[in-house]
């Protein structure tokens, strides 16, 4: 690692946006590094590990494993720098560019790099969130969280589930789900019409024969220590909840796929405007924030559907970085 | 008329099905209702604190039945011991009391039913350091809470837990409401609550910027504060388990055996748990929800806990800024938005008026407070239940919550929302404390009654009940003080608040502090295991939750649920899925999916025997 700490694009967050932005603007010249808090770069495709990842990019099915290997791999061969297990806990703007502060294993780092760019990903939208009610056990999970604990951990969260949205996430954990040996009782969601792709629908639910419940919501937890019962309940075209339509399902888990929101608070705290309903941060047609010198890309810059967007959008930013750094330069 | 005969008129008009009579020395309540608005409003006829100890409402409501309390373990770990006192609830007053007494050389033993302390109405507060200004002069509650509140600023230095007296508003909204204001100030100030007075608008908002424009001013009480509950009931338990003081976690008591002496006093024999039978010398009753059933079965109880519930909002720190105090509407205050439902009803106001005054305005109006944290919480409501156990969440009271403070913090969206929960209070119908020596039985002290102001007033009850346990105890044998008595407690180091230099060198002699496990709340893998090496072991995720709150932010756990698990199942070696997430029965995970070790070993078995069959 350099000492110096000098760098012209870091990058924060080592997921498919992070790792396309960083060899991008690494091709573009610029002395680039890229952060990332976990101990392992690829983001949240490590626990993706059911196909379809790259059918844009590469023509190909790949697991998301084998998707960020190939950006690693290209990565590792570029020698660019990275600081993993690395956690960035305040960003300093100055006159011309910017100081990070990180913590990582080895103490308390500062960096100063002339661009960031924000690859900082999304999470996931709660249940108190979409006002969950009734009881909190143990049992309630996010569809992530239930997928980590799955492919991650190798544990089961659950034997008889209710999956509550039919965001991807939902889809895939309810065919993950069953092909483990849990029973999934039933998906439910809110709209109309599913919110995950059509390929998601079919390769599932239907194949697996797993009921898709349209214009349904979760409205009660029941169970004090693990999850006993969960109450559905129709909506009406407001998505209102009917109490007369209620019903009580019994089970031991609840699993949650009700939306993702971009995760920008450290783009926030450099003054970067985050729009308060869609959590998307303001950028111009380069990726650039209202924060000059400031960048994002991927999940952050707003949810995409699949990962092959993703990465375009990375290497869009690490090059509008670069372009913009020149700029600058030149101009300074 | 007598008293007896007024009270029994009155409730005979509410609901002939309620037999009412005089029990030794309290008025007694039975029957069934069909309501439960009933049998609460007849416990409240019943009330007559000048000739009676208390009122015993055992109304039952038809049809009720209770929520399903947790699944505990049955062993034998306290069978025959026999400690000094035994404190019966880990709350913030069970676990004052035990600090306190642990300033003795005594064996003392908390039995909690919870997995860890604050367990119930403790963790679910708001955390208001309370002013009491309208407490009556004469009441317990103005009593320990004055005490509490002056006690708090140097418990929480010598506990290491964060505290902050930054005062407490009562908005007012016209000018007349300036007059009450300078009453209550005035009696305020004749109670020892000093400092009180009315602050015009102009000046309110150096404390609150952001009140909304109906705002005229507001009473403004410099000794309002604001704790964590929830970290103050911990350090008190952990300050009393490093000065000696044992805990036992999931341990509830079920009965008690009594023996009646010759002069008609009781005395507690032995206190039989889900983990074998006890035989304390002196027992405290800090139950919480509970206490009266405790209460009744030491013999000594002259009062009824009627649950309230109340639900608590919380935002996510972006939210914060909106309120930097702890701030409500003044009881009589009237706002722009409620003209109408006081329209034609020319006494309300009046009314509300007196009840500001005579004390019987028991549960303050939901607020807004600027929690420890930095979130901004909300509330709380109170609803009556029959169900002591029901911490359950309901959509309408949730709604109805935010749209009414809405109107105190304009700025307030839904989407700001990251996290509710309901607390039970403990009220008796008295709506005052009940801290005593026993009446009826020698051997327990009664801390009952605990419900607001508990959090401020916990320190000085403890005091009291630490007191009389010496005195009692003293009695029979000589009781010591406790020579290597430490009343500092040290909180694991907490990196984020430390300075750059402070948290490098802290990383540069354990790298685990480097590691950072909770995103929202930015808590390092060091931190935690701080805390499961901490005097009082809570190897739960909810235990660490609450110690240093990674789960508590905006992803509410989402990524570091499974990360925190991890960390505890490798520091306690155990397997993960038995890490729960509080009790016995809340089980995380089922063990592995398929193909994990456990298949592996049956499969290599399959094979060996195969093996063995082709030879």
């Amino acid at each position: 690692m350099n000492k110096d700490m000098n760098f012209d694009v870091t990058v924060i967050g080592g997921g498919p946006a992070g790792l396309a932005a960083a060899l991008e603007a690494h091709k573009e010249g610029g002395r680039v590094l890229l952060i990332e808090r976990e101990d392992r770069l690829g983001g949240i495709l490590k626990q993706c590990i059911h196909d379809g990842f790259g059918l844009v990019r590469y023509e190909e099915k790949l697991t998301g494993p084998e998707y960020a290997q190939r950006f690693i791999d290209e990565f590792e061969a570029a020698d660019i720098e990275s600081m993993l297990t690395t956690f960035v806990t305040d960003i300093k703007k100055n006159d011309v560019d910017f100081t990070i502060r990180a913590v990582c294993s080895s103490g308390v780092k500062t960096i100063n790099t002339g661009v960031i760019i924000f690859a900082t990903g999304c999470r996931e939208r709660t249940a108190r969130q979409v006002f969950i009610h009734g009881t909190r056990p143990a049992g309630i999970f996010t569809a992530g969280t239930a997928q980590h604990l799955i492919n991650i951990q190798g544990q089961l969260p659950t034997r008889r589930c209710v999956i509550l949205g039919s965001g991807d996430i939902g889809l895939i954990m309810a065919r993950r789900l069953t092909l483990e040996g849990a029973e999934v009782e039933g998906v439910y969601e809110i709209q109309p019409e599913p919110s995950g792709l059509a390929r998601n629908v079919q390769q599932c639910l239907i194949d697996y024969d797993i009921p898709l419940h349209l214009s349904h919501t979760v409205t009660r937890v029941f169970g004090r220590d693990r999850v006993e019962a969960v109450e559905i309940c129709r909506v009406d075209e407001n998505r209102n909840p009917m109490p007369e339509t209620a019903r009580k399902v019994e089970c031991d888990g609840l699993i949650l796929s009700v939306g993702l929101i971009p995760e920008n608070e450290l783009a926030e705290s450099v003054g970067v405007t985050v729009n308060k309903a869609t959590g998307c941060p303001t950028c111009g047609e380069n990726q650039m924030t209202d924060v000059p010198g400031v960048f994002a890309c991927g999940n952050a810059l707003r949810v995409f559907d699949l990962v092959d967007y993703v990465s375009a959008s990375g290497e869009a930013a690490g090059r509008s970085a670069m372009e913009y750094l020149k700029e600058v330069r030149a101009n300074g | 008329m007598g008293e007896f005969d007024k009270i029994c008129k009155k409730i005979k008009k509410l609901s002939p099905n309620i037999e009412i009579s005089e029990e030794k020395g309290c008025i007694v309540l039975r029957g069934q209702v069909d309501d439960w608005k009933t049998a609460v409003k007849a416990g409240q006829l019943a009330v007559n604190k000048k000739k009676y100890l208390g009122v015993i409402n055992d109304i039952k409501l038809k049809g009720f039945v209770p929520s399903p309390e947790s699944m505990l373990p049955e062993d034998s770990s306290l069978d025959g011991q026999r400690p000094d006192v035994l404190v019966i609830g880990g709350g913030i007053t069970g676990c004052a009391a035990a600090r306190e007494l642990s300033r003795y050389k005594l064996d003392v033993l908390v039995c909690e039913k919870g997995a860890d302390v604050a367990s119930g109405a403790s963790k679910a507060n708001g955390g208001v350091v309370h002013v009491g200004i309208n407490f009556s002069a004469s009441s317990q509650k103005h009593h320990y809470n004055l005490i509490g509140n002056q006690m708090y600023e140097e418990l929480s230095r010598k506990l290491d837990v964060p505290f902050e007296r930054k005062g407490q508003v009562m908005l007012c909204c016209k000018k007349w409401e300036r007059i009450p204001v300078w009453f209550l100030a005035h009696f305020g100030e004749k109670k020892g609550i000093h400092g009180t007075r009315y602050m015009k608008r102009e000046e309110l908002l150096e404390h609150e910027p952001n009140v909304p424009e109906f705002i005229d001013g507001g009473m403004f009480m410099p000794i309002g504060g604001i704790t964590s509950p929830y970290e103050m009931t911990i350090a008190l338990a952990e300050n009393a388990a490093s000065n000696g003081v044992r805990f036992s976690f999931e341990t509830k008591v079920q009965s008690m055996e009594v023996r009646t002496e010759a002069d008609g006093t009781a005395h507690i024999i032995s206190v039989k748990t889900n983990r074998g039978t006890l035989y304390p010398k002196l027992v405290i009753n800090a139950a919480g929800v509970h206490a009266d059933e405790i209460a009744d079965m030491a013999g000594d109880r002259t009062f009824t806990i009627h649950p309230r519930r109340g639900t608590d909002i919380i935002t996510d720190k972006k939210a914060g800024y909106m309120v930097k105090t702890s701030m409500a509407k003044a009881p009589f205050a009237v706002a722009p938005y409620e003209k109408e439902k006081l329209k034609g009803k020319a006494f309300t106001t009046l009314r509300l008026l007196i009840n500001a005054f005579n004390g019987s305005n028991h549960t303050k109006g939901v607020g807004v407070i600027h929690s420890i944290h930095g979130n901004m919480l909300i509330g709380p409501n109170a609803v009556e239940t029959p169900d002591r156990e029901d911490t359950a969440t309901y959509r309408d009271e949730v709604d109805a919550i935010i749209r009414m403070q809405q109107h105190l913090a304009p700025g307030l969206e839904f989407r700001d929302v990251i996290a509710y929960f309901t607390g039970v209070r403990a009220p008796t119908y008295e709506e005052d404390f009940v801290v005593r020596k026993g009446i009826f039985t020698d051997n327990i002290l009664e801390a009952a009654g605990i419900q607001s102001p508990g959090v401020t007033a916990a320190p000085a009850i403890a005091v009291e009940l630490a007191k009389w346990a010496a005195e009692y105890l003293e009695k029979t044998e000589h009781v010591e003080a406790n020579e290597n008595f430490n009343e500092e407690r040290k909180a694991p180091p907490r990196l984020r608040e430390m300075s750059q230099e402070e948290r490098d060198r802290l990383i540069k002699e354990n790298s685990d502090y480097g590691v950072i496990v909770c995103r929202c709340e930015e808590i390092s893998k060091g931190e935690i295991i701080d805390v499961l090496n901490s005097p009082l072991h809570v190897p739960t995720v909810d235990g660490i939750k609450r110690r240093l709150r990674p789960g508590m932010g905006r992803c509410q756990g989402g990524f570091c649920m499974p990360l925190v698990m991890n960390i505890i199942a490798e520091h306690e070696g155990i397997p993960l899925s038995d890490v729960k997430k509080a009790g016995s029965g809340s089980v995380i995970t089922y063990g592995f999916t398929k193909g994990g070790p456990e298949d592996a070993v049956a499969a290599a078995a399959g094979d060996a025997g195969k093996e063995a069959a082709d030879e």
